[in-house]
């Protein structure tokens, strides 16, 4: 099983749709990475892959080898960047492979329809699972899942509790937006989290805030706090809270490296550049500098305000899963 | 009595994770590369089922069209227009949509008779809250299941209403949840309506090809797609239209949601583009695939809100912009539809 080899496997989940798992699922992915760990992302929204575009792989396509498939991958194993920002633990690792399976990899056009029953959808799965040839000895195995609690998490989970060791399978990182109506969403998802016995690693709150990139004020578009909340009453970790930063954005979207107008503070961090005086140069006249656009992902990303957030979150995931292992 | 799932179930649990697979698999092996499927005429026939060990299981099954649609043609007979809600992408706003468009119709002049509106979203119903109706639960007549009224002219049907407990997990896999969809188009007693609004979950699934294959006979007048500006949504979308395509649904037009949004600070009021439409956003879309642009609708966190409290936005702020632009929206689908 090519499953053998993987050390930890954590799902990400949300029973509300666009709420940002795919978002999660890639900054996760890439700050394990910036911590010196080798990371596979498996993309399993058969319906709506949306992997292969986070991290600007859109065009590449799957290879088969002997025994299964290769997966894509976003960037090798590399020595330590030069460092950015010395208060994080990222400046001095070294950083982990990354790499990436998805449908999206396989169909012929951007934009063809995967229109499936359930019924293939589980095989698709399964094959996802027990096919796809991912590097020896992966530190972490991601996995990226549609909304919902039906035939893809079902087929899922069925594979993962019959075929991997319970160390392997860490548990899961559950996503939600603020507002009431992703929360009521999400109890369920919670719930089934329960009802298979998959422990909850946390709960993320994504889209807590928007800050304006041009009054550098906070708001809460979504509201706040409903995540925390809901963390407690069910009595799972809260990881945090993380805002809206159009930034990352730009950095999906059109691969620019993030820069903030001065005074912008995050996480009671400032994180505005001192040396721009204007703000945020993209967009406005739509002139872009190569030095803006070129490097890995990986590396843009450490510029990202969401970045330090990241870093955290994944230190206290870390720590979580190693410490479980040390008592299994 | 009201339907519950509890009481229609009494299976011991549906989905036993933690038992081994010990019952032998009714089908035998993953289908063929060409399998024409379990529900093709050629089903155990074709050249491609030689060799495979559900041939024998394909080819005694039952074929031909599903008896029940009939049924539901019958019952959907008074329903003037029915109108899908898509939208590849999850959380792009499909159900506070859906909601709008609810409001917005059931608020028209000259409407004869009320507004429907079903949630086919299994998994994650959201419409009851967004009504302010998730307490109710449904009535059971001889004439079929009573859907929730939310005004006088305004008419609700979900799964959550059928759920023991709110935060319950539906977790069906897609035959189930077929029969469930089928249920609500058969069963429920939705009499004379103007317009049936039927919001669906996220993706090209199984609910989709259920709604659309029990609602071809009975007549669609349309899809609306929804979507957000950025690429990463507009990929979906693109899935979806695809989808509308080969599945003959016409498409009514497409909405961007939450295009923009305005700094509450007074001093400031910059208008962010939070979901950044880098390729053109829903325009662009629209033109390059050839269908009518509907409009679009600026993030305003009080949507947000009305829809956590259950309120409607269209009532409670009137001269919004937003408000405006939901409306201007509501006016092209209906005279687009040829409604009244």
């Amino acid at each position: 099983m090519p499953l053998d080899t993987v050390k930890n496997i954590v799902l990400v989940l949300s029973g509300k749709g666009g709420v940002g798992k795919s978002s999660i699922t890639t900054q996760l992915a890439l700050t394990l990475s910036l911590q010196g760990h080798s990371v596979g992302v498996l993309d399993i929204d058969l319906t709506g892959p949306s992997i292969p575009r986070f991290f600007g792989i859109e065009d590449s396509k799957v290879r088969q080898a002997p025994g299964g498939w290769i997966p894509v991958p976003v960037h090798d194993a590399q020595a330590p960047l030069s460092p950015r920002d010395s208060t994080t633990t990222t400046a001095q690792n070294s950083i982990g492979a990354l790499s990436c399976m998805s449908l999206g990899f396989i169909l012929s056009s951007r934009s063809d329809a995967v229109i499936w029953r359930g019924p293939k959808k589980t095989a698709m799965v399964r094959q996802f699972l027990s096919d796809v040839l991912w590097p020896d000895n992966l530190d972490y195995l991601l996995i990226d899942t549609p909304p919902g609690t039906s035939d893809e998490h079902i087929s899922l989970l069925e594979t993962l509790l019959k075929t991997c060791t319970p160390s392997q399978l860490s548990g899961a990182v559950v996503v939600t937006t603020p507002q009431a109506i992703s929360i009521s969403d999400v109890k369920k998802e919670l719930n089934f989290c329960k009802k298979v016995g998959l422990r909850v690693l946390g709960v993320v709150e994504n889209m807590a805030g928007f800050i304006c990139p041009n009054c550098s004020e906070c708001t809460n578009v979504f509201s706040k706090g409903g995540g925390e909340i809901m963390a407690k009453e069910f009595e799972v970790p809260f990881l945090g809270s993380i805002p809206i930063d159009p930034a990352f954005v730009y950095l999906i979207e059109e691969g620019i490296r993030p820069v903030y107008p001065q005074g912008t503070v995050i996480a009671g961090k400032e994180v505005g550049s001192q040396d721009q005086e204007k703000p945020t140069s993209f967009s406005a006249n739509g002139h872009v500098s190569k030095e803006q656009t070129s490097g890995l992902l990986v590396d843009k990303y450490r510029s990202c305000s969401l970045s330090p957030l990241f870093d955290g979150i994944v230190s206290t995931l870390v720590t979580d899963i190693a410490s479980r292992r040390a008592v299994s | 009595m009201a339907p519950s799932l509890e009481v229609e179930e009494p299976l011991p649990d549906p989905i036993d994770f933690s038992a081994p697979l010990k019952q032998a698999p009714k089908l035998v092996a993953p289908e063929p590369e060409h399998c024409p499927g379990p529900e093709s005429n050629l089903a155990g026939t074709a050249d491609s089922c030689a060799g495979c060990p559900n041939q024998a299981i394909c080819a005694s099954a039952p074929k031909g069209p599903d008896p029940d649609i009939p049924l539901i043609t019958a019952r959907l007979a008074d329903v003037k227009h029915k109108i899908l809600v898509l939208s590849g992408k999850g959380g792009v706003g499909k159900s506070t949509f859906s909601t709008m468009l609810a409001h917005g119709f059931a608020g028209l002049d000259g409407l004869e008779n009320p507004v429907g509106l079903m949630d086919t979203d299994i998994c994650g119903p959201s419409i009851p809250k967004m009504m302010g109706v998730e307490d109710e639960s449904i009535h059971v007549s001889a004439a079929g299941w009573s859907p929730v009224w939310v005004t006088n002219n305004l008419a609700v049907m979900s799964v959550q209403f059928m759920l023991p407990n709110r935060d319950d997990a539906v977790i069906w896999r897609g035959p189930k949840k077929n029969g469930l969809i089928k249920t609500f188009l058969k069963d429920v007693e939705w009499g004379e309506l103007d317009y049936l609004v039927v919001d669906t979950p996220p993706g090209t699934s199984d609910e989709h090809l259920s709604v659309n294959s029990y609602l071809k006979e009975a007549g669609v007048d349309g899809a609306v797609l929804v979507t957000t500006p950025q690429e990463v949504s507009l990929l979906d979308v693109r899935r979806e239209v695809d989808f509308c395509r080969k599945a003959g649904i016409r498409i009514l037009g497409i909405v961007e949601n939450m295009s923009g949004f305005v700094c509450p600070n007074k001093k400031c009021g910059y208008v962010s583009q939070i979901f950044r439409a880098s390729t053109g956003g829903a325009k662009r879309l629209a033109e390059d695939e050839g269908i009518p642009y509907l409009g679009a609708v600026p993030l305003d966190p009080m949507i947000g809100m009305a829809c956590d409290f259950g309120e409607s936005f269209l009532d409670a702020y009137p001269d919004s912009p937003a408000s405006k632009a939901i409306r201007q929206v509501v006016e092209r689908v209906v005279k687009t539809v040829g409604g009244s």
